[in-house]
């Protein structure tokens, strides 16, 4: 415990903590971000859009040995405790960095901190601030943005709600746009911090930060550009039950 | 040349300071800075004004002492240089020149642009040593060093202690000074015995100091005299998070079998 605290309470150690979290978080955001790409394949033979299979998979997740939605609530209560993990620190962290520097300078000129590396803060509150929001509109649908009535598990009707309108697509694509100014520098930032980076690997860890972050980004904003440009077919009624069977079926 | 000065002005560490004016006439373009804040500071005396205080010793380069944020960076506009070595050619007539002290509360302002830099000795003595035995000293030429890692460490003893890198650091963050200590004794096979608790002990005193933490932001390398590497960072928290998570602390203990 003494151990855990002096880590902890250390420059370096915080920024260890900030950095495999936000490890963490971004598998999940590029798995959420290939996940989402599924509104693009159709549907299935029986007429379920893969994305609510998707879906359903997702609440499947470890079965048969996990009952249905337990593997959800592990996976999600282990990235709450990552997000929380990942706040608490940053703000630590900038705290300490605020009383480093009490008297600011009349001039001062940045030669190479690049923009998102000092938009660290503003685009992860901003994040923080969409996450309860993005929930309770997609998942729980306590937030209803258009005027399509949300459906448990019906994913691709409530996208196709959700993105009907140009605030709702538009709020969607610039906080995803503010996840890929903070992967661009948090990418490449997490293996510095580490101590995973040197001159041999740098221009190679540098490239694969900006290629997910822009990957990332895209594969976000696609989804809300293609519905409210109409390209996406309207959504169509089936039967919940055919849902059951997949679910059914996956159990086996 | 003529240039407009707007210079940090502090009487004293309780003062709380402000920016003054000064129009400064017959610069000469091959005067160094310093020597262009010798002439203002003539002009200031012969007026009966009180001198701008600021930090100065070798003005070559070598020594640390020339602190001061010029235009907005530390020692100055040009690239790998101290103040010291910046001259007023590099500025062009009528320029109007910002020059402020140090921004940092481990460094507090004693006069003017005078900061007291000693958080800096305070990190050194935490680590930045080797411990050497008093007898015989070994034949030089009998300890091999591979030949980069010997460039490599004195690339990281070419830190002056300047804190230019402190100065630079949105965050105040001491991380560049830290490393290049680190990294120079480290590396070699002299300071190698302490190589863990010295990076534990530097950074716990680093951190007590009230520095900022690292968001590797690299402004600090941009405008380190010494162009030092910010390589030397991430070989310090590799060295950090190993003596914090992998290096045991209880070498000698027994064990049992399960
Ligand atoms: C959604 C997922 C998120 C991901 C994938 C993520 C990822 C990252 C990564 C990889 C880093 C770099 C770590 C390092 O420098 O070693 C980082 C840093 C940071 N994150 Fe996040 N983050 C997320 C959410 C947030 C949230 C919600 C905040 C809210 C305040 C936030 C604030 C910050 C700040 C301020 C830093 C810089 C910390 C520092 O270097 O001092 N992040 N993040
Ligand atoms: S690392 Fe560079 S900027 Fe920092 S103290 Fe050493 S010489 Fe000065
Ligand atoms: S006066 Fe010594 S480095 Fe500038």
């Amino acid at each position: 415990m003494n151990q855990i605290q002096r880590f902890y309470g250390s420059s370096i150690g915080k920024k260890f903590v900030v950095a495999v979290t936000g490890v963490i978080l971004f598998g999940f955001i590029a798995m959420h971000m290939a996940g989402n790409l599924k509104v693009f394949t159709g549907n299935t033979p029986s007429g379920v859009p893969h994305i609510d299979e998707y879906a359903l998979f997702l609440q499947t997740l470890g079965a048969p040995m996990l009952p249905k939605m337990m593997g959800l609530w592990i996976a999600r209560a282990v990235l709450l405790v990552c997000l929380v993990l990942h706040v608490v620190t940053v703000i630590l962290l900038s705290q300490q960095n605020r009383r480093a520097r009490p008297i600011p300078y009349v001039r001062s000129e940045k030669q190479a901190a690049s923009v998102a590396s000092r938009l660290m803060m503003v685009s992860g509150l901003v994040i923080l601030a969409f996450i309860p929001f993005h929930i309770l509109q997609f998942t729980t649908g306590n937030i209803q943005i258009g005027n399509r009535t949300f459906v448990h598990g019906h994913v691709y009707s409530n996208l196709y709600g959700g993105f009907s309108v140009w605030y709702g697509a538009l709020g969607y694509a610039i906080v995803v746009t503010l996840v890929g100014f903070h992967l661009f520098h948090g990418l490449w930032s997490l293996f510095q911090t580490l101590g995973l980076d040197n001159p041999d690997r740098n221009n190679k860890i540098r490239a694969f930060s900006v290629v997910f972050s822009v990957i990332v980004t895209i594969g976000f904003v696609l989804v809300p550009l293609a519905f409210i440009t109409g390209l996406m077919p309207s959504p169509v009624d089936y039967d919940p039950s055919l849902l059951n069977q997949i679910n059914s079926t996956s159990n086996h | 040349m003529r240039i407009r000065l707007q210079i940090w002005r502090q009487a004293s560490r309780d003062d709380s300071g402000h920016m003054d004016t000064y129009n400064l006439d017959g610069v000469n373009p091959d005067m160094s800075f310093l020597e262009m804040m010798d002439h203002l500071n003539e002009d200031l005396t012969k007026k009966g004004h009180d001198p701008v205080a600021f930090d100065h010793d070798c003005r070559e380069g070598v020594c640390g002492m020339c602190s001061m944020v010029i235009n907005g960076q530390a020692h100055g506009p040009k690239q790998g240089t101290t103040t010291c070595q910046l001259y007023m050619r590099h500025f062009n007539d009528g320029d109007e020149i910002f020059v402020e002290p140090w921004r940092s509360q481990a460094f507090p302002v004693v006069k003017d642009l005078v900061v007291d830099r000693s958080a800096f000795d305070r990190v050194i003595q935490a680590g930045g040593f080797i411990s050497n035995h008093s007898g015989p000293k070994p034949e030089p030429n009998s300890i091999l060093i591979e030949p980069e890692v010997a460039e490599q460490a004195l690339d990281a003893a070419t830190c002056i202690g300047c804190g230019a890198c402190v100065a630079a650091c949105p965050n105040g963050s001491a991380m560049l000074f830290t490393a290049a200590k680190v990294s120079h004794l480290g590396l070699l096979p002299q300071g190698e015995t302490e190589r863990y608790p010295r990076a534990r002990n530097m950074v716990k005193q680093m951190d007590k100091e009230g520095f900022g933490s690292c968001r590797n932001y690299a402004e600090c390398e941009a405008q380190c005299p010494k162009e030092i590497s910010i390589a030397f960072i991430s070989r310090l928290n590799t060295d950090y998070l190993k003596a914090s998570l992998v290096e045991p602390k209880d070498r000698r203990g027994k064990m049992k079998s399960q």
